[in-house]
């Protein structure tokens, strides 16, 4: 029963909350309203059953715990005028059932996308915008997002308070953004799920080197965007993405817990299921003739997926897909990672030649630069080189698995070194 | 309706000096984004600020009070101006920001007043 619960609490506690924020017009009482809800489902639903629409039993219970709530605390002349206006309102105040239930979740799609669009405002820095998509739309607890992020669990409360009390003070709008603002808005919360899922899937820090939970809530948020803005090839280029890649998951790691390059990989451990959903999306989205960056990464991810064994990649065509994605998104990364691609079409003097022309300040302290300028200094032959750059890439790295990755890989570079 | 202040800062000490070509570029931009404010009815007011090495500070000490030199910031960048406008909500008032930033070439802090 209460992993029913958990189940119900994971789906429905963002969408229940999102709803919440309009109704009462306030993002803590709505949370707390949330939580009380799901306190009276834990209490009563072992007893009754779970509901046949838990999502709007939650979300009814929530509101009518509100508006107690309201009159009992109302001291103020607005707080009587918001319980009043929450009794006039169209919502159902008895124990809900059938048809009013269906006809108050109809407008909830509509709200899980403000809220998105909410937390996910400019005007937030980042890192706050993470942390209170995963807490209002995820249904995260402090501590969970706080670990997860390897934060103090006073510093992430601390991070969501200011973010809330800044759209608060704000007078940040409960809305969909016009279309006029939505592009730049939209890349906002695809950034921040991206972002999730980075986190969960590459862990800077910490001995965890993959945190399943924050993939796949990135994924499942993904997949919310997709089903709010099902025209918005980017939104499912990001959920491609975030399927192709981490259906590599099973295979990222060897026994020892030591991060195994793409290129050795054993992909029959790939998850077959997530690379052929991954590549229905890609086909989908690609063909609305609207390619923007993480439709191209998904592409990119997607070529991958295509090849049996690493040799059999088609590196001609992930090449061409990276320029496509350099001219859209002109940033040293992506460059980057086209010199890589480059190395693997043409040999690796050609990938050394164009990491020479890559903006190496922009770049020093990205350890991805140096530990692809080492491998290929390695196959060149140029291992004392090697050496060298391994080391600065173990420097700027704290990714355990990683680390004795590179390690490892330094190992063979000294070796080499010493041989020669 | 709420009010926010939009400020304008400055990266160094600056010059108030409208002979300049910056000065000419800029002037007519402010100037048609404040006709704009006045004509939307978000105008409350607005202005620019002399140097801020004209500042003076003024502060409590013990029981009495202490004047000394400005600015009381000791900071590379000071405010050189503001905006005190009327919006709705944080995007409209982001609109005017943007508009702001464009018309006088700086950066523009956007804040909320206190509703008093």
């Amino acid at each position: 029963m209460s992993d029913e619960l958990a189940d119900v609490f994971r789906r429905e506690a963002g969408r229940c909350t999102a709803t919440l924020i309009r109704v009462l017009g306030d993002v803590d009482l709505a949370e707390e309203a949330v939580a009380e809800a799901f306190a009276i489902a834990a209490a009563r639903w072992p007893e009754t059953g779970v509901p046949p629409n838990p999502g709007a039993w939650i979300t009814t219970t929530a509101r009518n715990r509100a508006i107690d709530r309201l009159r009992r605390e109302s001291t103020r002349t607005d707080r009587y005028l918001a319980a009043h206006r929450l009794e006039e309102g169209d919502m159902p105040s008895d124990d809900p059932t059938g048809r009013e239930l269906d006809a108050l979740v109809e407008v909830v799609p509509d709200d899980q996308l403000r809220l998105m669009f909410l937390c996910c405002h400019p005007a937030l820095a980042p890192e706050a915008q993470v942390a209170l998509t995963l807490r209002l739309l995820g249904g995260l607890e402090t501590p969970e997002i706080a670990r997860a992020f390897l934060v103090p669990e006073a510093t992430m409360a601390q991070r969501i308070v200011r973010a809330k009390r800044k759209l608060r003070d704000n007078h940040a709008p409960y809305r969909i953004p016009s279309a006029g603002e939505l592009p730049e808005r939209l890349r906002a919360v695809l950034a921040a799920i991206a972002l999730i899922f980075t986190e969960g899937h590459r862990a800077t820090s910490g001995d965890e080197a993959v945190r399943t939970d924050l993939s796949e809530e990135a994924i499942r948020l993904a997949r919310v965007l997709v089903e709010l803005m099902p025209d918005e090839p980017e939104a499912i280029g990001l959920l491609a993405l975030l399927l192709l890649t981490d259906a590599r998951r099973p295979a990222r790691f060897d026994a020892d817990g030591a991060l195994v390059r793409l290129s050795d990989q054993d992909r029959s451990r790939w998850d077959r299921a997530k690379v052929a959903e991954g590549h229905a999306l890609v086909r989908a989205c690609l063909r609305r003739g609207r390619p923007g960056p993480y439709q191209l990464q998904a592409a990119i991810a997607a070529v991958h997926a295509d090849a049996p064994t690493a040799a059999d990649t088609d590196w001609g065509q992930v090449v061409a897909l990276y320029d496509h994605l350099l001219r859209l998104q002109p940033s040293p990364v992506v460059a980057l990672n086209r010199a890589v691609a480059l190395a693997e079409r043409d040999g690796p003097d050609a990938g050394l030649v164009a990491l020479d022309e890559l903006d190496a300040a922009a770049l020093d302290r990205y350890a991805p630069f140096h530990a692809s300028r080492a491998g290929l200094l390695l196959r060149a032959g140029r291992a004392a080189e090697a050496v060298t750059a391994f080391d600065r890439a173990l420097e700027l790295t704290t990714n355990p698995a990683e680390r004795r990755f590179l390690s490892a890989e330094r190992a063979t570079a000294a070796a080499a070194a010493h041989g020669t | 309706m709420a009010h926010y202040l939009l400020s304008v800062w400055h990266d160094d000490e600056y010059e108030v000096d409208f002979t300049t070509p910056e000065a000419q570029r800029i002037g007519p931009q402010v100037g048609a984004f404040n006709e704009e404010l006045q004509a939307a009815g978000a105008w409350v007011f607005a202005d620019g600020l002399m140097p801020a090495s004209s500042a003076t500070v003024v502060k409590p000490q013990g029981d009495g009070l202490v004047v000394v030199d400005g600015p009381y910031a000791e900071a590379k960048e000071q405010m050189g101006g503001f905006w005190v406008i009327d919006a709705p909500d944080l995007d409209a008032a982001l609109e005017w920001a943007r508009k702001a930033a464009r018309a006088c070439e700086q950066p523009v802090e956007l804040r909320p007043m206190q509703v008093v």
